[in-house]
């Protein structure tokens, strides 16, 4: 993980979150979401427009000043042209971005499709619909991530997505101590300490991320 | 009072209707929770997004079973994922379930099931229409008569 200062807006305490996803409906239902946990909010249709608005098309993109900084990517993984599997992968190709959190949402609990993503690098994989609930946690930890780090204790987030763990069979019951009483709990790279000593839970509980849809 | 209290005892037992009913789910109480003084139509402003959502999918889907030279169902497949994305988001329970069938019938390639599916999410589309603009003018007449709204666990 990078230096904190690079990834967190000096000074100011308010995350701002960039939220991509191709439906409008979603868009503006996690917008309030973010908004109501006090989280500044860029929302876009497309992984095209997102790589624009980071400025990672080419073009000076709209983050020329550190007050536009983005903290937090969540993306929805079913896009028509650029799916949010493959934004993920250019966010965490390009030198300047890949420190920032990148969080997928779907609708659908596909297990191989969770496994890749946070292979590729993806912080969580929420399950649609995205709960107050999860945002809240979110940001709680990308703020209690950073003063972890300042601590001296830094984690590669890759290190806990590596295959030596079998996959749990019963994913839908996360058992770890700072999981939340509801299903869609999973411990964040920040919740280094009990991860650490749990490494099976954490990286079942990553899975842990399902609930019975369809 | 008297007419306040009226108004808000109809809105409980509709809303209470709504979702013993199905026609929402928990996720339609959510979104109720979110809204609040910043946005105070966030949720008539949603369910806007989901009707549109609804007509344009609904006639992208009818376009694609119409097709007499053989049905593109992934087309087909990819308007109904969407709408049970949005359907899923706003708490739209009964739209939501037919979707989950109309996507088994796209990936069985069944055309009948297919249109039978589409029959049915056109008249469930329509019902969950009618019952929340029901329920949101029973909100303003209450809010018209200066009472507050109640929330309905």
């Amino acid at each position: 993980m990078a230096v904190a200062g690079e990834v967190l807006p000096s000074g100011s305490q308010e995350l701002h979150v960039l939220a991509v996803d191709d439906s409008h409906v979603d868009r503006k239902v996690i917008e309030k979401l973010l908004k109501i946990s006090s989280c500044k909010v860029t929302a876009v249709e497309s992984g095209t427009r997102a790589l624009q608005f980071l400025g990672l098309d080419g073009g000076k993109g709209s983050l020329g000043f550190n007050s536009f900084k983005v903290n937090l990517i969540m993306t929805d993984y079913s896009m028509p042209g650029m799916t949010g599997y493959e934004l993920l992968k250019k966010i965490k190709q390009s030198s300047a971005f890949r420190e920032i959190p990148v969080v997928i949402m779907s609708s659908e609990n596909v297990l191989t499709r969770i496994d890749r993503c946070l292979e590729e690098g993806a912080e969580e994989f929420l399950v649609k619909p995205v709960k107050l609930s999860d945002v809240k946690r979110l940001k709680d930890c990308i703020m209690r991530g950073e003063k972890e780090e300042n601590g001296g204790r830094r984690v590669h987030k890759r290190k806990f997505e590596d295959d030596s763990h079998p996959p749990s069979s019963t994913p839908t019951s996360p058992s770890t101590p700072l999981a939340s009483p509801s299903l869609t709990a999973a411990p964040f790279a920040c919740d280094i300490a009990t991860s650490e000593l749990l490494s099976s839970p954490l990286h079942s509980s990553k899975r842990a991320k399902l609930r019975n849809s369809d | 009072m008297d007419v306040i209290n009226q108004l808000q005892r109809q809105f409980i037992d509709y809303s209470t209707s709504l979702h013993r009913e199905g026609f929402v789910d928990d996720q339609f109480t959510q979104l109720q929770k979110l809204q609040d003084e910043s946005s105070p139509d966030f949720v008539v402003e949603v369910a806007s997004l989901f009707f549109e959502d609804c007509e344009k999918l609904i006639n992208n889907m009818a376009r694609a079973l119409e097709q007499q030279q053989g049905v593109d169902f992934k087309q087909v497949d990819a308007s109904v994922h969407q709408l049970k994305g949005s359907s899923s988001s706003i708490g739209a329970m009964r739209v939501k379930n037919v979707c989950i069938a109309f996507r088994s019938f796209c990936e069985a390639q069944n055309r009948e099931g297919c249109s039978r599916c589409l029959q049915q999410v056109t008249h469930e589309y329509s019902l969950v229409k009618n019952k929340l603009q029901t329920l949101f003018r029973l909100e303003q007449q209450i809010l018209a008569a200066g009472g507050s709204i109640p929330v309905v666990e």
